[in-house]
């Protein structure tokens, strides 16, 4: 009787596993088809008969270089990165400020500005785009990092992630402070932000990874491909390649690389930045 | 009477408040206010010759685009590609999520390879996905030695992108999930076990009555998020494609006629048109969730 209920847990352990498993396979498969075709030559990639799933005639890893200098990777990454550095700078800092208005302090008119700010996280974003682009090209902006970081300068979301953060922070806190002096900027900056920094960590998080993934907004400002993003560099990359599949895969591989290492590095981080803020939202 | 009895300390206080909330709520009126109200006026005008100015024609656009049967279908298609990702990813990372719950061997690397996509840029996730699409060379035609065209197809071409959209939502909708099930407190299965009930009937009467508010949660920006789809489709979806008409989704149109045909005015019409579906919904799914989710 024991003996067959082991059986059955350990049937159904099994199971859970191969099921597991085969999910797990269909994540990584195409990862690895990226990453196998960006490593053959064009005839490989486009041999049918036989048809080669790893790279028979050498591994060619100079496609890797090749793409690098064609395309200029250097400039792509660095326009992404300004991007999310500024994208990330301007939300912690805005959200910050307001969120500790709002969520600690008392002031005329709060109530109505808070709902302001969730009607914009209700309101799907792609409304806000023709304005936002006509703003950054009567400012004669387009092309720019400014055009890149533009949308992005405040955070509704954030203002509200961050608002959550410091209620959630004990009244005794401030009282203690305003007891010793302390005015409102210095309870602020001194006690109650350096407890927020797990809110102020899961929003950059956050807005990084949105930036990084972003491709309308930056193909709409940034037409140039000396001016644009990783994504939207690709998106120029795959009409002008067409059916060079090895470059585009390298392309692409190049393109993912840097978040999703930096992702398995601070994966604690990132999982956990990603599901609380998309979690309160 | 109020204002006089404010302290000093009060006063100095607001002061500091609003100069904390003042470049927000100054960002949100110029990127996101003024931005709503231009576009909603956008839409009763056209794009004069050669892009330049705006010229009021009342209601034109809205007349034309409720008879526009590329509009009509591109709505269509967006409703048939949220049919695909928000049912698929929710259940398929539900099941995820359960089996992950529990200590088990090898846990975190699953959760790991599982969230991969959620931090990969969906324009390279689209463009290594056409490649496996390719009729001809492609690996999936190849390794199941089939001749189907998966992306020109107009009559599947709409569920193979549906398919990249559940295969990038998995892992997120997972994670969530995760942080879901770990707020059920587990003397309820203690309870359960107790009295003799199977897993499978735990899962039924437990998980997934306490679950629902996170998965009305999820269920609602998923819907919101999988009706403003844009990238997979721009990137899969060749502009010489047979099948683009069955596949384009409501933003693509948008994105094409604000900013590849020009036409501002159509192209905001659509958009304003796509949020007042999304905010009925919303307002529905809201009414909805008064009934369904447990709440303590």
């Amino acid at each position: 009787m024991i003996e067959s209920a082991q059986k059955k847990a350990a049937i159904r352990r099994t199971c859970k596993h191969i099921f597991l498993i085969i999910m797990a396979c269909i994540m990584i498969v195409p990862f690895a088809w990226m990453i196998l075709t960006a490593l053959k030559t064009k005839q490989e990639s486009i041999s049918v008969n036989p048809f080669y799933i790893l790279p028979s005639n050498g591994w060619h890893w100079e496609n890797f270089a090749t793409v690098w200098k064609s395309y200029n990777f250097l400039i792509l990454y660095k326009n992404t990165l300004l991007m999310i550095f500024f994208r990330v700078l301007c939300a912690v800092l805005t959200a910050t400020m307001a969120g500790y208005a709002f969520g600690r302090l008392k002031f005329r008119g709060k109530n109505i500005l808070f709902a302001m700010v969730l009607i914009q996280m209700m309101v799907p974003g792609q409304i806000f785009i023709i304005p936002q682009y006509v703003m950054v090209s009567k400012l004669k902006m387009l092309n720019t990092t400014f055009g890149l970081v533009f949308p992005g300068l405040v955070t509704a979301f954030g203002t509200y992630l961050l608002k959550i953060g410091y209620e959630g922070l004990p009244k005794e806190l401030e009282e203690a402070a305003a007891i010793d002096g302390c005015n409102v900027f210095q309870r602020f900056s001194q006690i109650l932000m350096p407890l927020t920094k797990s809110s102020m960590v899961s929003l950059g998080i956050f807005t990084a990874v949105f930036a990084f993934k972003d491709l309308m907004w930056p193909m709409i400002v940034c037409t140039n491909s000396t001016t644009t993003t990783l994504s939207a560099g690709l998106a120029k990359m795959q009409g002008q390649y067409g059916s060079e599949y090895p470059t585009q895969m390298a392309a692409a591989t190049l393109a993912i690389l840097p978040m999703v290492v930096i992702y398995v590095i601070f994966q604690k981080q990132f999982v956990e930045g990603i599901a609380t803020s998309g979690g309160k939202l | 009477m109020k204002k006089a009895k404010m302290s000093v300390a009060a006063k100095k206080e607001e002061r500091w408040a609003w100069l904390f909330v003042a470049p927000t709520m100054l960002g949100l009126i110029i990127l996101n206010f003024y931005p709503i109200v231009s576009t909603i006026y956008q839409s009763f005008c056209k794009t004069g010759d050669f892009g330049k100015g705006n010229i009021f024609i009342g209601l034109k656009n809205y007349q034309a685009v409720l008879v526009d049967p590329e509009v009509w279908q591109s709505f269509w298609n967006t409703i048939k590609y949220a049919i695909i990702e928000v049912p698929f990813g929710i259940a398929i990372a539900l099941v995820l999520a359960v089996l992950l719950n529990k200590k088990m061997i090898g846990r975190s690397l699953y959760r790991t390879i599982f969230f991969v996509p959620m931090v990969c840029a969906p324009a390279a996730v689209a463009m290594v996905w056409r490649w496996m699409y390719n009729t001809q060379f492609g690996l999936l035609n190849n390794v199941f030695h089939t001749k189907i065209a998966w992306i020109s197809d107009p009559k599947i071409a709409w569920i193979s992108v549906g398919v990249i959209g559940v295969w990038s939502i998995i892992g997120y909708n997972m994670v969530l999930f995760i942080g879901g099930l770990q707020d059920i407190p587990g003397d309820f299965y203690e309870a359960a076990r107790i009295d003799g009930a199977s897993e499978l009937r735990q899962f039924w009467s437990i998980t997934i009555p306490l679950l629902s508010p996170t998965t009305f949660f999820i269920v609602q920006t998923r819907i919101i998020g999988a009706l403003t789809v844009f990238d997979l489709m721009f990137m899969v979806m060749d502009k010489t494609n047979v099948a683009l008409k069955n596949v384009q989704s409501a933003v693509y149109l948008f994105y094409q006629y604000a900013f590849t045909n020009g036409n501002k005015g159509y192209g905001a019409t659509i958009v304003v048109v796509l949020l007042i579906f999304i905010m009925i919904l919303t307002f529905i799914l809201q009414r909805v969730e008064k009934k369904w989710v447990y709440h303590n």
